[in-house]
């Protein structure tokens, strides 16, 4: 877009961030107006990987449409196909086994860590650190290998399906996660030492982005982003599914408003994740690991709506049904989506070097943005 | 609030609101020139407080378009859901971004998607679809691209 290019009226600058640069962390473009050195606005420019997800889901069926969901935020393709096994459990009125909820709870919790710890690596690389990136790496691959044992993929998992999971668990799974926790364990101080504590990165981050608790509860935003600023907006807290409401653990919330509260939440969740695996990874019940449902799923008339939490926030899955075997619409409210559209409003007026730093403390996974 | 507590309120509120019965939540269908008096009413009302938007979308019945207001209020976590009816020839409705800023994007989305014209929206332009697709509507029913159809 050559007209975006130049000086405007004022004499302000217009610089183009992306849509092939590094720290957007996928193909994101923006259009900043700089006067100097400083933010006047921040203009994203989406769909550079629109696949027009929404309208392809209309004519697949409910069985096929949650393996396209892995590919919207693909870092927790878990989570994705969980959503939209409950919206679709939640018109057959079907009762899953207890068996398939608590693996159901394990996968996401583990996909959130390792979401997590790839946000941590790319985060400390945006600012210039590069060895952070192979340490996450490290832990991350140990989730992977786990992954890729259990469901047969690294990344686009599948697993979760309507009426319980794809297979039973590997024999070894349990022996494998638990073997992770005792890695993780014995490398979460490393992480804090290196780059937590460090002088250098908390200049970076302390007072930059800030975003006040009215700010961005009226954007929408949601997950760490939101919970950084000091709202309460976890979903496995305020609406529960699976066996959230059964398990003991912390809704983390940081008062900083700034981009290092949102780096601490997101740091501190990791444990949480944690501790919910340790509470359930021995106490896994016998029993089916799907409910019985027919070859071909036919959902009532009439609309249904399931939220739950993604490593980056609330997830929506809405369906409007006419009785039909595929959905009449459907419609995915994506937590990426709304966070980024916060960062106008906390880009204005800070320097540009400290835009990489917002944008690193969102988590923005473009797929997740563009559907 | 309960459901039935919020629906004796909101019936307060706006007489003419019509109920829909069954949904997970409580429904409230109400005309386009009611809609913007009416969801100020929703955000500043001490008791209702619904401070976040957190869905806002469009459905193509063919016959005319429903807007869908998901609402949530993080002080009382109570939900319910606002329809708006639409004609399909001349889709028009106000903007709430002066009172949800989220919606400035999601109205975005919804306006090069279905076609809705947003009035008062302070910056209402293409967000996702590349520059030539203004008044396509891509995901309206009727859509048919001759050359990239999804279909499957």
């Amino acid at each position: 877009m050559i007209e975006e290019i130049g000086t405007t009226t004022e004499g302000d600058m217009i610089i183009n961030v992306g849509p092939q640069h590094p720290a957007t962390h996928g193909v994101l473009h923006l259009v900043i107006t700089l006067s100097g050195e400083t933010i006047k606005k921040v203009e994203p420019h989406l769909g550079y990987i629109h696949r027009s997800i929404e309208k392809m889901c209309e004519s697949l069926t409910y069985r096929q449409f949650s393996y396209v969901t892995s590919r919207m935020d693909y870092l927790s393709s878990h989570i994705n196909n969980n959503a939209c096994a409950l919206v679709v459990e939640q018109g057959l009125q079907v009762e899953v086994p207890e068996r398939a909820k608590v693996v159901r709870v394990l996968v996401d919790e583990l996909t959130r860590i390792a979401s997590h710890e790839l946000w941590w690596g790319a985060m400390a690389m945006d600012l210039g650190a590069f060895t952070p990136f192979f340490h996450a790496f490290r832990e991350r691959e140990s989730i992977n290998d786990i992954m890729e044992e259990t469901c047969g993929a690294r990344l686009t998992m599948n697993y979760i399906v309507p009426g319980g999971l794809m297979q039973d668990i590997h024999p070894n799974f349990q022996k494998r996660v638990k073997h992770f926790i005792q890695l993780y364990k014995s490398k979460v101080d490393e992480y804090n030492e290196m780059v937590t504590g460090n002088i250098i990165f908390q200049n970076r981050m302390k007072g930059v982005g800030i975003l006040s608790k009215e700010d961005a509860i009226s954007f929408g935003c949601t997950g760490p982003t939101a919970r950084g600023s000091g709202v309460n907006c976890d979903i496995r807290k305020l609406y529960p599914y699976e066996v959230y409401h059964k398990v003991q653990f912390d809704e983390i919330t940081e008062t900083g408003c700034d981009s290092f509260a949102r780096y601490m939440v997101r740091i501190r969740e990791m444990n949480e994740s944690i501790k919910i695996i340790e509470q359930l990874i021995d106490n896994i019940p016998e029993g089916d690991f799907q409910a019985k449902t027919k070859a071909v799923i036919k959902l009532p008339k009439g609309e249904f709506y399931q939220r739950v939490e993604t490593a980056r926030g609330e997830l929506g899955v809405y369906i409007v049904s006419e009785g039909g075997t595929t959905p009449y619409r459907i419609k995915f409210r994506s937590p990426g989506f709304s966070n980024l559209s916060a960062l106008d409003h906390m880009a204005r007026g800070s320097k540009l070097g400290d835009l990489v730093a917002m944008m690193g403390t969102l988590d923005l996974v473009i797929p997740d943005i563009d559907r | 609030m309960q459901n039935e507590e919020l629906k004796i309120k909101i019936a307060e509120l706006l007489p003419t609101a019509v109920f829909e019965e069954g949904g997970q939540w409580l429904t409230i269908n109400v005309e386009p020139g009611e809609w913007l008096p009416f969801a100020k009413q929703l955000r500043n009302d001490d008791a209702l407080h619904f401070d976040y938007l957190f869905c806002l979308t469009c459905i193509d019945w063919k016959t005319h378009l429903a807007m869908v207001y998901n609402l949530d209020s993080t002080k009382f976590r109570h939900n319910i859901v606002v329809k708006v009816k639409l004609s399909i020839d001349k889709p028009e409705v106000e903007s709430v971004c002066s009172i949800w800023k989220t919606a400035e994007f999601h109205e975005r989305e919804v306006y090069e998607m279905f076609g809705v014209n947003f009035i008062n929206h302070p910056d209402l332009r293409l967000l996702i679809l590349p520059d030539g697709w203004e008044g396509k509507n891509p995901i309206r029913k009727d859509f048919e691209d001759p050359i990239n159809m999804i279909r499957l």
